[in-house]
């Protein structure tokens, strides 16, 4: 019952998560467990605190809607929930334009970092945690121990070494010196091992051997298909991992055309404690910046719940 | 780590037995595996070397070395062995010992508040008792989708007087709190771990606990037992491994802290420039050019994590163990 990949009752999701959109069902069903009636205000006191909890959860970023959509007087007076003057356009127009528009570019360049990174981190910590799963060589679970123990290595610990190394190559303040370190990702490979045991069944890779298919045209034509809803769910993962750096962009860039968006924030939070006009471009700027993570969660429920289940259930 | 990972047993012989019923294609199925096997895992290994190995090996040697580059850091960088001078600087130095003091301290307070309060959300979830699961759910998970960054910058302007509602709500029942206040510095950086986490930690706790299967549950109740009993004897104890995950997600999370508070360091004097261990690490790196130091305090802090995941399992081990008899 560690995180080791122990296979006890359940695979990944005992139902690989379907492509509709539809809202999505826990492992199990969700019917209530209790059939006898529970007295009035047991219900009613679980549901306040929930609520409560929500209210907690949400309420940050119902404020961070209505501090963008105000204007510097309101936030100012700390009345942004009246919304007297709706300046949610003003405030993002002067977003983009700020500084040539310096914004539209971070945005571009983290959708790069975190989008086609995320996919290239998947694609490899899945073949990889695929290969753990369905071959045998020596020294197997030593390696995979290796891949664990990076899993619990602070990122903060690898930066500077990272950035010494970089510099000797030469490839500091350069788009490179970002792209590849993010594309390591030794959770991926954990979870590519797990969903490789519950979405590809050796039966089919066996039957594939007798039709006399080679292993890789195996890999890319059989099990990558299988394996695609655990590829998404690793996307997902590495997506918001990538979205969420932050210390690496800072060590490894000077150069402005190349920050993603939470260094570019960063940047200009640092310089509204100075000139405050900057305080409602970062809180615009926060806004949008959260917006395709928070679609990306609610749009593809299936996979990242399938995820918590791989990881935890097992 | 490594020591706990158990490979799964079952199936695994079957195919083996099954092959060698078939001499013929033995070897050159084998060989054709092996080679698979490498071409699938050597993009990641490679990276691991790239990415992981080659950086722990610099940092370590660099531990023992100290720069002195001339010429405003364009001369030729002379190095000297030092041997364990950086480690014994670092040691003893109080700031350092101070931002792992507060590693101790979220160990102590933001691990258990999160843990038990994502445990206790999850349970209320599953009680049956709860309405519109799924959109609560999606409203207590909503601040995993928030980057780090953006959180801090939220929280940070919820925090400032005259900005924030909250101070603004307590100003006019009396109330006048500070939270960017020496004293709730560590509060603040508190709770904004807690907001980003608490929700995401009990979607995982709640997966877990749908995945109960149903009959323990029967039994629990053919047996007497009220739902709050069947909660914390029935239910927590099968879902340890996800605690023990959760403990484990939450310590990476603090060992490697720094975002919030490097936002808020901007704002308050009370968070200063080496409040966490990674901070301490990019300060002395980046603004004291102390590669020596920064080397070993990173050391150092690699070699508290190590320590601390260990710790923790063995004790999943143990809660293994126990749980088999």
């Amino acid at each position: 019952m560690t995180i080791g990949p122990t296979s006890t009752k359940t695979e990944p999701a005992t139902t690989p998560p379907r492509d509709d959109a539809a809202p999505a069902p826990a492992a199990r069903p969700t019917t209530p467990r209790k059939p006898a009636r529970a007295p009035l205000t047991n219900r009613l006191a679980v549901n306040i605190v929930i609520g409560v909890f929500v209210i907690y959860t949400l309420g940050p970023v119902l404020w961070l809607f209505f501090a963008a959509a105000s204007d510097a007087d309101a936030l100012s007076a700390a009345e942004v929930f009246n919304l007297k003057d709706f300046a949610l356009w003003d405030n993002i127009s002067t977003l983009f334009t700020l500084e040539d528009g310096i914004y539209g570019r971070w945005y571009v360049n983290t959708i790069i970092y975190a989008g086609l990174g995320g996919i290239i981190a998947a694609l490899i910590s899945a073949a990889c945690g695929y290969a753990f799963d369905k071959y045998h060589f020596q020294h197997k679970e030593k390696l995979f121990g290796l891949v664990l123990l990076a899993v619990m290595v602070p990122q903060t610990v690898l930066a500077l070494p990272l950035y010494l190394i970089a510099s000797q190559v030469g490839v500091v303040n350069t788009f490179w010196a970002v792209f590849i370190p993010l594309l390591f990702n030794p959770f991926g490979v954990y979870l590519g091992r797990i969903f490789s045991e519950g979405y590809v069944p050796d039966e089919v890779l066996d039957a594939a051997r007798v039709d006399g298919t080679g292993e890789l045209t195996m890999f890319f034509k059989v099990s990558l298909k299988m394996l695609a809803p655990g590829i998404m769910t690793i996307f997902l993962f590495q997506l918001t991992a990538i979205w969420n750096n932050f210390f690496l962009p800072m060590v490894m860039l000077t150069d402005q055309e190349l920050f993603p968006v939470a260094l570019g924030l960063y940047n200009w939070n640092s310089m509204a404690t100075v000139s405050p006009e900057y305080t409602l471009v970062v809180i615009a700027g926060s806004l949008l910046g959260l917006l395709p993570l928070v679609l990306a969660f609610m749009l593809l429920q299936r996979f990242w719940k399938a995820g918590l289940t791989a990881g935890s259930v097992k | 780590m490594t020591t706990e990972v158990t490979p799964r047993p079952t199936g695994r012989g079957s195919r083996g037995a099954k092959q060698s019923a078939r001499p013929a294609t033995v070897s050159s199925g084998r060989r054709q595996r092996n080679r698979a096997s490498a071409v699938l895992m050597a993009p990641f290994f490679l990276l691991l070397a790239m990415v992981f190995v080659a950086p722990l090996l610099t940092a370590l040697w660099m531990s023992f070395f100290a720069q002195d580059s001339s010429g405003l850091g364009f001369g030729p960088v002379e190095q000297s062995f030092v041997g364990l001078r950086s480690y014994t600087a670092v040691l003893g130095d109080p700031t350092f010992m101070g931002s792992l003091g507060l590693i101790l301290i979220f160990c102590l307070v933001y691990i258990p508040i999160v843990t038990a309060g994502a445990l206790s959300l999850a349970l209320l979830m599953d009680s049956g008792l709860a309405k519109l699961r799924s959109v609560m759910q999606m409203g207590l998970f909503l601040p995993h989708a928030v980057p780090g960054i953006i959180a801090a910058i939220i929280w940070l302007y919820l925090y400032t007087p005259g900005i924030s509602p909250i101070t603004e709500a307590l100003g006019s029942l009396n109330l006048e709190i500070d939270f960017l206040s020496v004293n709730l510095a560590v509060p603040a950086v508190v709770n904004i771990a807690v907001w980003t986490s608490l929700g995401y930690y009990s979607v995982i706790f709640f997966a877990a606990l749908q995945a109960i299967p149903r009959e323990v549950l029967e039994a629990s109740r053919v047996d007497g037992a009220d739902a709050l009993r069947t909660a914390v004897m029935v239910k927590v104890p099968m879902i340890r491994s996800s605690v023990v995950m959760v403990l484990l997600f939450s310590t990476i999370w603090t060992l490697q802290l720094f975002t919030e508070p490097m936002l808020l360091s901007h704002a308050t004097p009370a968070i200063n420039s080496r409040f966490s261990p990674s901070m301490y690490i990019y300060d002395a790196a980046f603004t004291r050019n102390n590669y020596g130091i920064a080397a070993a305090a990173s050391v150092v802090l690699l070699v508290a994590s190590m320590l601390i995941s260990y710790g923790l399992t063995r004790f999943s081990g143990r809660l293994q163990r126990e749980e088999g008899r």
